[in-house]
């Protein structure tokens, strides 16, 4: 019977999850005080159903078995009882209020982003995350690694299973240490994403426009993955989370890497926007560009979605002014179009320029420089 | 009560239904009305169905197989959609317009040229909706529930889904009107309000539910409209506006939606338990009022679907209590149908069985419902399959499982002739067994992980999602089945009797007209003691 089955799987799912935390089968214990807090209350609440279920399925199993026509049984005539109507009223408002204390509490918790050690700023995009170390100045995209991207096409023929952590792997995870509280400020670019690592214990929205906030600290140094969770278009299900936590010591020297190569970064990018490069040159790098921050919606092949994205093969706006093609890149159009002057150098955005207009069979024939790019950025 | 006899009905003279095609598009009858409603229901319900196979066909192993991304996400928002407007709303209002008038005594609904008008907006909705698939960059994908900015992203497919909605929206209304009137104030001599079926006391609540809340969901797919068209920014931080605003509209409007779609279906099932255990409905007024309690509750915990957006902790903790609330009424209703099987002499027909089951898995349903109401554990449990789970329990074992009860319960009475018992045994047992191995590992992927809405998976998840795939395909193939059994009933078969299922006549007024009830339903009102 359907019921005896529903009633076996809810109490294997509540025995495997006290036995040790199956990552399989139940919530994640995870690494987190409050991750932990989460996964009590969820325990805790899973058994009072359980018990109420055993109750009342076993009532009504009785009574299917023994109350039939079959047996010869003749209907009582009872319909109705106020004593009992009252008591099944009162008592599972009294289970009731012996859960709502315990969430209040970790609610509470949860909400406490107060005295925190450092700030992480994640923000979504489509479909990437960003994250700035706001107090270190540390800034870097994390996108879905490569083997899992290539893996991930329509009819790849590559094997899901050959591909290590496929789908739940980045190419730059977020690196933060233990034992610190981390806050973290959420907001998103194009629409709203859900940062979600269930190890940390919860998910929160990044929403355009606005800001909102979440904390951790994590006991365990470890490796922990996550996938966006609020629908946000076609890639929604290739945006994963990777949070490396690492000791103090490994973290702090992780961190003086990061910031010696983004000093480096910025030197370099200030000599070569004052280089000239060859149309090759730029058609290369272009490409490099064009498909990590436009091909997600205007197509690897250039062709876009009709209806949705426009088509930079034979687009008007390639094949005209370079002016004006440089603004759109620039400064971004419509509520669609992010502007890439504050995410991009100048030799990227002269790079894509070039490649959009010469790439796709377009042949426009003209390049940009990167001294030609204004200097807002 | 009184009945009124073949003989009655005889000497009067029969202004039946005009002859062909446009006795359907001219009708004003509320059992045509009804039987075009429950067949557009059945077809969309295949429709609907047909894109979840999509959807199970993809998710049946990790790597993407069928479908671009972007397609999948097509398949869930129309397969929402249509299951939400075109299959389960459509389907009530069938049960409504054919059950109504006759349990309470009427010979039609108050207002039928409004009631033609109802059904007929349906097919012209459902074609601007479906016309999208074949637009360039396809239909809606933002999900059923369209939040912006996403779903701004879309088209030319975004006006033809709104104004879909709005057709949907304005049907929806005036059915609601007429049900309302109708119960107002064509009940028979003698029908209380405390002595209604309780199928018409949960479908006047949910008449309630549905003008309160559908002008707000147009009002604010309207607001998108002029977001996108209009340079309005309703929903644009940029221009001043909050997308988070359109959540809280949407759910204003869609948590008393989830309501519409489960108090008929509790009617139904309050119906169906007395029959077959033949004893009366245990506890008949709580259930009124619980069914109302039900009604008003739904209005004050909408943000439940928003923990995760940021709102304050004061919102949190409030729509974390209030949506505990709702398992108080609802656990009166569920103690109620076991109080009301308690010491009944029970037999197991098919509709008996789908109403069991249906007690069985909604309440399985309300009990992951009660864990996600917890927000701090709804902070995990957000946005995955365990809410998947979740509310297909509540919806297919739940608000499906009541919809095949009553038609395998009113079948008899609406075609004349009994339906075949072996083949609705033999459906009830696929579909329940199906719809377990379909929907229970949900659970599982969901809690350790798997969120909702991708159209590809890690390989951890592969075991529960394959079962979940195999579940689906026999559960949709075997609704096969029931169409069999319903064309096979319409056809012939035994003749019913007038009460049909033995003492089905202390039950309810339905059981008292002959089995197919005449053209007028009750020409002469009975007179209820």
């Amino acid at each position: 019977m359907e019921r005896t089955k529903l009633l076996l799987g809810a109490a294997a799912l509540g025995l495997v999850g006290n036995a040790h935390a199956e990552y399989a089968l139940n919530l994640t214990r995870g690494v987190t005080q409050l991750s932990r807090d989460i996964y009590d209350l969820h325990m805790y609440i899973l058994w009072v159903c359980v018990a109420i279920g055993v109750i009342v399925y076993g009532l009504l199993t009785y009574s299917v078995l023994h109350h039939r026509k079959s047996k010869g049984v003749v209907p009582a005539t009872f319909h109705e009882n106020t004593k009992l109507e009252v008591v099944w009223t009162v008592i599972p408002f009294l289970i009731l209020l012996a859960m709502a204390v315990p969430a209040t509490k970790v609610m509470i918790e949860a909400y406490d982003t107060s005295a925190s050690d450092m700030t992480v700023k994640v923000t979504g995009y489509q479909w990437k995350w960003r994250y700035t170390y706001l107090d270190d100045g540390i800034d870097f995209f994390s996108t879905l690694d490569a083997k899992s991207n290539e893996a991930r096409q329509l009819g790849s023929k590559i094997n899901p299973e050959t591909v290590e952590h496929y789908l739940l792997n980045v190419d730059h995870p977020l690196v933060v240490p233990v034992n610190k509280k981390i806050r973290f400020v959420f907001t998103a670019a194009d629409v709203i994403h859900s940062w979600w690592v269930p190890a940390l214990g919860w998910k929160k929205d990044t929403i355009p426009g606005f800001v909102t906030e979440a904390w951790a600290r994590i006991d365990e140094p470890g490796v922990y993955r996550g996938q966006c969770a609020e629908l946000c278009g076609r890639d929604h299900g290739f945006m994963p989370i990777v949070v490396e936590a690492k000791s103090e010591a490994d973290y702090q020297a992780w961190l003086a890497t990061q910031k010696a190569q983004t000093t480096a970064k910025a030197d370099e990018a200030v000599t070569a926007a004052s280089k000239s490069f060859t149309l090759p040159e730029l058609m290369a790098k272009g490409e490099a560009v064009y498909n990590a921050n436009c091909a997600a919606c205007h197509q690897a092949n250039g062709e876009g979605i009709p209806g949705n994205f426009p088509a930079i093969k034979g687009s008007p706006v390639a094949l005209g002014p370079i002016d004006e093609h440089l603004s759109i890149v620039a400064k971004g159009k419509g509520a669609m179009m992010p502007g890439f002057s504050k995410t991009l150098d100048k030799v990227d955005i002269a790079a894509v320029v070039t490649y959009q207009r010469n790439g796709f069979g377009n042949d426009k024939g003209d390049l940009l420089q990167p001294s030609q790019v204004p200097s807002e950025n | 009560m009184s009945a009124v006899t073949h003989e009655d009905l005889h000497d009067h003279h029969d202004h039946g239904p005009a002859k062909g095609f446009l006795r359907w598009v001219f009708t004003t009858n509320h059992k045509d009305i009804g039987t075009l409603y429950l067949t557009t229901a059945l077809i969309m319900f295949f429709v609907g169905g047909a894109m979840s196979l999509v959807i199970r066909a993809e998710l049946f192993q990790p790597g993407l197989q069928f479908v671009d991304p972007g397609f999948f996400n097509q398949m869930t928002t129309l397969h929402a959609l249509i299951m939400v407007f075109g299959a389960v709303m459509p389907a009530f209002a069938g049960l409504a317009n054919w059950m109504i008038p006759i349990m309470i005594g009427a010979p039609d609904m108050a207002l039928p040229r409004l009631n033609n008008w109802s059904f007929w907006l349906l097919p012209f909705a459902f074609a601007l909706l479906a016309s999208t698939l074949f637009m360039d960059g396809g239909a809606p994908a933002a999900g059923w529930t369209l939040y912006p900015p996403l779903v701004l992203q879309g088209g030319n497919n975004l006006p033809f889904a709104i104004f879909s909605i709005h057709l949907l929206g304005i049907s929806s209304i005036m059915a609601a009107i007429n049900i309302i009137v109708t119960i107002f104030n064509m009940r028979a001599p003698g029908m209380t309000m405390m002595k209604l079926p309780m199928f018409v006391w949960t479908w006047l609540i949910t008449a309630f539910l549905l003008i309160l809340v559908m002008p707000v969901f147009a009002g604010a797919v309207t607001m998108l409209l002029t977001d996108k068209f209009f340079g309005t920014s309703f929903f644009n931080a940029a221009g001043g506006g909050d997308p988070v605003l359109y959540q809280h509209l949407f759910w204003f409007f869609g948590h008393p939606e989830v309501y519409i779609l489960i108090l008929p279906s509790f009617g139904v099932v309050s119906q169906i338990i007395p029959t077959f255990a033949r004893k009366p409905l245990f506890g008949y007024s709580s259930m009124v009022y619980a069914t109302a309690s039900i009604g008003l509750l739904s209005f004050v915990v909408w943000a439940h679907h928003q923990y995760t957006v940021g709102m304050p902790l004061a919102g949190e903790l409030y729509f974390t209590y209030a949506t505990m609330l709702i398992a108080v009424p609802t656990g009166v209703k569920v103690f109620n149908w076991v109080a009301t099987m308690w010491k009944g002499a029970m037999t197991f027909e098919t509709p008996m069985l789908f109403a069991i089951a249906f007690v069985v898995l909604f309440t399985f349903g309300g009990f992951t419902g009660l864990m996600m109401s917890i927000s701090p554990a709804d902070l995990q449990y957000h946005d995955t399959y365990f809410i998947v789970a979740h509310f297909h329990y509540v919806l297919v074992p739940g608000a499906v499982f009541a919809l095949i009860a009553a038609t395998y319960f009113w079948l008899p009475k609406w075609t004349g002739h009994m339906y075949d018992e072996r083949l609705g045994k033999l459906h009830f047992w696929l579909t329940a067994i199906s719809v377990n191995v379909l929907f229970f590992p949900q659970h599982f992927s969901g809690l350790a992980g798997m969120p909702r809405r991708i159209p590809d998976y890690a390989v951890q998840f592969a075991e529960f999602n394959a079962m979940s795939s195999i579940g689906a395909f026999i559960f949709g193939f075997s609704q096969l089945i029931f169409v069999y059994v319903i064309i096979k009933a319409i056809r012939g078969g035994q003749p019913a009797t007038d009460e049909v299922w033995e003492g089905a006549a202390e039950h309810g007024l339905e059981w008292q007209l002959p089995s197919p009830p005449p053209y007028h339903s009750w020409e002469v009102a009975p007179l209820v003691k």
